[in-house]
């Protein structure tokens, strides 16, 4: 039967825990972060963030009294930072369901010590997503009635579920709940753990109820593994199906530029690497802050350097592959389209977006930059900053002049666009620390099934 | 801690071996899950059938050690997954080709083709919450008493200890030979625990 445990026969070297750690030593490490003061970097951090997070909600209140038309959106580019955002945070989130489902299924052991913080990260990014589309309604309060077919005095009429928006609309809020309910199922048995190793009364009610009275008992387990197998097994083709949906709000339209069949799987290749960018520009850091060195090792960070060079060259032949169909389809529209996307007024951000995720990636064949966390740090943040960017150059420069010369435009961001993405972020690492701060960050009951493996290996190499 | 309970109760020694029927079981603490896999093991070949195991992580094997049947969460699961797929397959019909017939580029008013975004949608959908919900129905969660957690080193399942339950539901449940049983098996910390 397919489970969480083990598979004696897989090869565990390196050892993924290292520095002879126990179960007892794993349960400390990580609930220890949970239990004591953070260090001061963490204040400093979450001071920052939780400003950035009010910038939001004052940008957002502004946006909302006032009107959309605080952002830099108009016509012809009626999709702006916006959108741009929403896709990049969508992307991100990928990387989350990747690893605790994809990387489960393949029974890739080293997913143990970061699918529970890829997971969090899932959430913050879609709900950070969440708020641009919502907000580009304009009055959210009432576009939940556009958005979900809820009954209605408002309009009287149900949604068009023939339009991709719809189908957006339900991929997204399935990814968000789905991803929700792994998380959580992932976090019963370390909530358990936190639960018995508190001492005092808040913590004891807090753990206590959130556990659910989870017990550890094999009975338990039986349906535990189960439910967790067919909850990747149904993440899985969700994820692909999340930024394939995603990719259809442009693939659909007639735009030159968007009006492409390379979309779905191109969106989500480029959405695994932006998301595993994103991890490693987290884990980096929390390893250091919190001395995780023997839980996330050099092994699990390169096994992610690889995975970011090998979907970051498949994003790289995307690239090449729209516009030699560009010129093969003979149509003249979508030859000016792409030669306008690298010659045009865009061309800064077309180029910057080239820099960032086919020529900086393609340092990750050096083992230098795979196995120092500094350095992979700065690539991450390269290839973070060059996916908003092709985000931004599909939109835009898509956008911005399409068949009538005369309707031909550009976009200038706001100081409220600005703001309110600066925002987002600030909201994005606000939960992320406070995700640190209060629940375990690596998934210890996964870790120990993992330690159990390798000592055995271990035991059978000695004898 | 749990098993003085009977001696500090004010009855003659006597009707002490009786107030042990309302115990919930012996449980033991072994070291390794290998430890824990031959004792259930020895205790099953015993004729033991109320077994229970409690680990902080899963033990591959353990199922088949303690004879227990594979789980049904699929079937619940792919019921789930259907109910789903039906309602994104009625909600999509009944909306736009009954109740509201609205055409839009002269497009048929339902058709399959783009049905199936939504439909696969919700088909995960409902199956992750047959999963979830399902599982909690199964393993009866949430609990938040369980006579278990009246052993006084319970908090070990889930952190680094490995314990095995006898219960005393079990016909061959004998308190102090049980007890001598799994201490016999290498348990390093053998206990009546009360209900």
């Amino acid at each position: 039967m397919a489970d969480l445990a083990i598979d004696h026969d897989f090869e565990l070297s390196p050892p993924l825990v290292q520095g002879g750690m126990t179960y007892a030593d794993v349960s400390e490490k990580v609930s220890a972060i949970t239990e004591n003061k953070p260090p001061k970097q963490w204040y400093y951090a979450i001071a920052v963030t939780s400003l950035m997070t009010l910038m939001l909600f004052g940008c957002l209140t502004y946006l909302v009294t006032t009107g959309i038309g605080v952002w830099g959106n108009n016509n012809p580019v009626g999709w702006g930072w916006d959108i741009t955002n929403f896709v990049w945070w969508i992307g991100i989130g990928h990387a989350g369901t990747l690893i605790s489902a994809i990387l489960f299924l393949f029974r890739q052991k080293w997913r143990t010590s970061i699918n529970r913080a890829a997971e969090a990260m899932t959430l913050f990014a879609v709900a950070s997503a969440g708020i641009y589309p919502l907000f580009h309604t304009g009055r959210p309060w009432r576009a939940i009635y556009w958005l979900f077919p809820l009954p209605n005095s408002y309009l009287h009429l149900w949604q068009n579920f023939r339009s991709p928006l719809m189908w957006d609309v339900f991929a997204v809020s399935t990814y968000a709940t789905v991803s929700a309910l792994f998380w959580f199922t992932g976090l019963i048995p370390d909530l358990a753990t936190l639960r018995d190793r508190a001492t005092n009364r808040i913590r004891k009610l807090v753990f206590g109820l959130l556990s659910l009275g989870w017990r550890g008992s094999a009975s338990q387990w039986r349906h535990y593994e189960l439910a967790y197998l067919i909850l990747a097994g149904l993440s899985t083709p969700l994820v692909l199906s999340v930024h394939s949906i995603v990719s259809f709000d442009f693939a659909t339209a007639v735009l030159p530029g968007w009006h492409t069949t390379i979309f779905p799987p191109y969106f989500v290749a480029g959405a695994i690497f932006s998301g595993f960018a994103m991890v490693v520009t987290l884990m980096t850091v929390a390893r250091w802050v919190y001395n995780l060195e023997n839980l996330i090792t050099i092994k699990h960070l390169e096994n992610m350097c690889k995975v970011i060079l090998a979907t970051g060259s498949i994003v790289g032949f995307a690239y090449a592959t729209e516009f030699f169909i560009a010129w093969y389809s003979g149509n003249p529209y979508e030859r000016f389209a792409f030669m306008n996307r690298a010659f045009g007024p865009y061309c800064w951000a077309y180029w910057t977006m080239i820099t960032c995720n086919v020529v900086v990636p393609q340092l990750f064949w050096f083992s230098k930059f795979r196995t120092t966390p500094a350095l992979m740090f700065i690539l991450a943040i390269f290839i973070n900053i060059g996916m908003w960017f092709e985000r931004f150059v599909i939109i835009a420069s898509s956008l911005h002049r399409d068949f009538l010369p005369a309707s031909w435009g550009y976009f200038t961001p706001t100081w409220v666009d600005i703001c309110t993405f600066a925002g987002t972020i600030g909201m994005f690492l606000t939960l992320f620390l406070l995700f640190l701060r209060f629940l375990p960050a690596i998934a210890m009951s996964e870790i120990k099934g993992v330690l159990y493996q390798q000592n055995q290996q271990q035991k059978g190499a000695h004898e | 801690m749990s098993t003085s309970f009977l001696d500090k109760l004010p009855v003659p020694a006597f009707l002490k071996s009786a107030a042990e029927i309302k115990c919930y079981g012996v449980v033991g603490d072994f070291e390794s899950p290998d430890d824990l896999l031959r004792a259930i093991r020895t205790l099953r070949t015993a004729g033991f059938t109320k077994l229970e195991a409690y680990s902080p992580f899963p033990i591959h094997g353990i199922g088949e050690a303690l004879g227990e049947p594979r789980s049904p969460l699929g079937r619940i699961v792919i019921v789930a997954a259907l109910l789903g797929l039906a309602s994104a397959l009625a909600l999509q019909w009944w909306t736009g080709a009954v109740d509201y017939k609205l055409v839009i580029a002269g497009k048929p008013l339902f058709a399959l083709e783009p049905s199936v975004p939504i439909m696969f949608e919700l088909t995960i959908l409902f199956g992750a919450f047959g999963a979830v919900l399902g599982m909690f129905h199964l393993n009866r969660l949430p609990t938040y008493y369980h006579p278990f957690f009246n052993y006084s080193q319970s908090e070990g399942a889930t952190n680094d200890r490995f314990l095995l339950a006898v219960e005393a539901a079990d016909p061959k449940f004998r308190g102090e030979e049980v007890r001598t049983l799994l201490d016999s098996l290498g348990s390093r910390h053998t206990e009546l625990v009360e209900a």
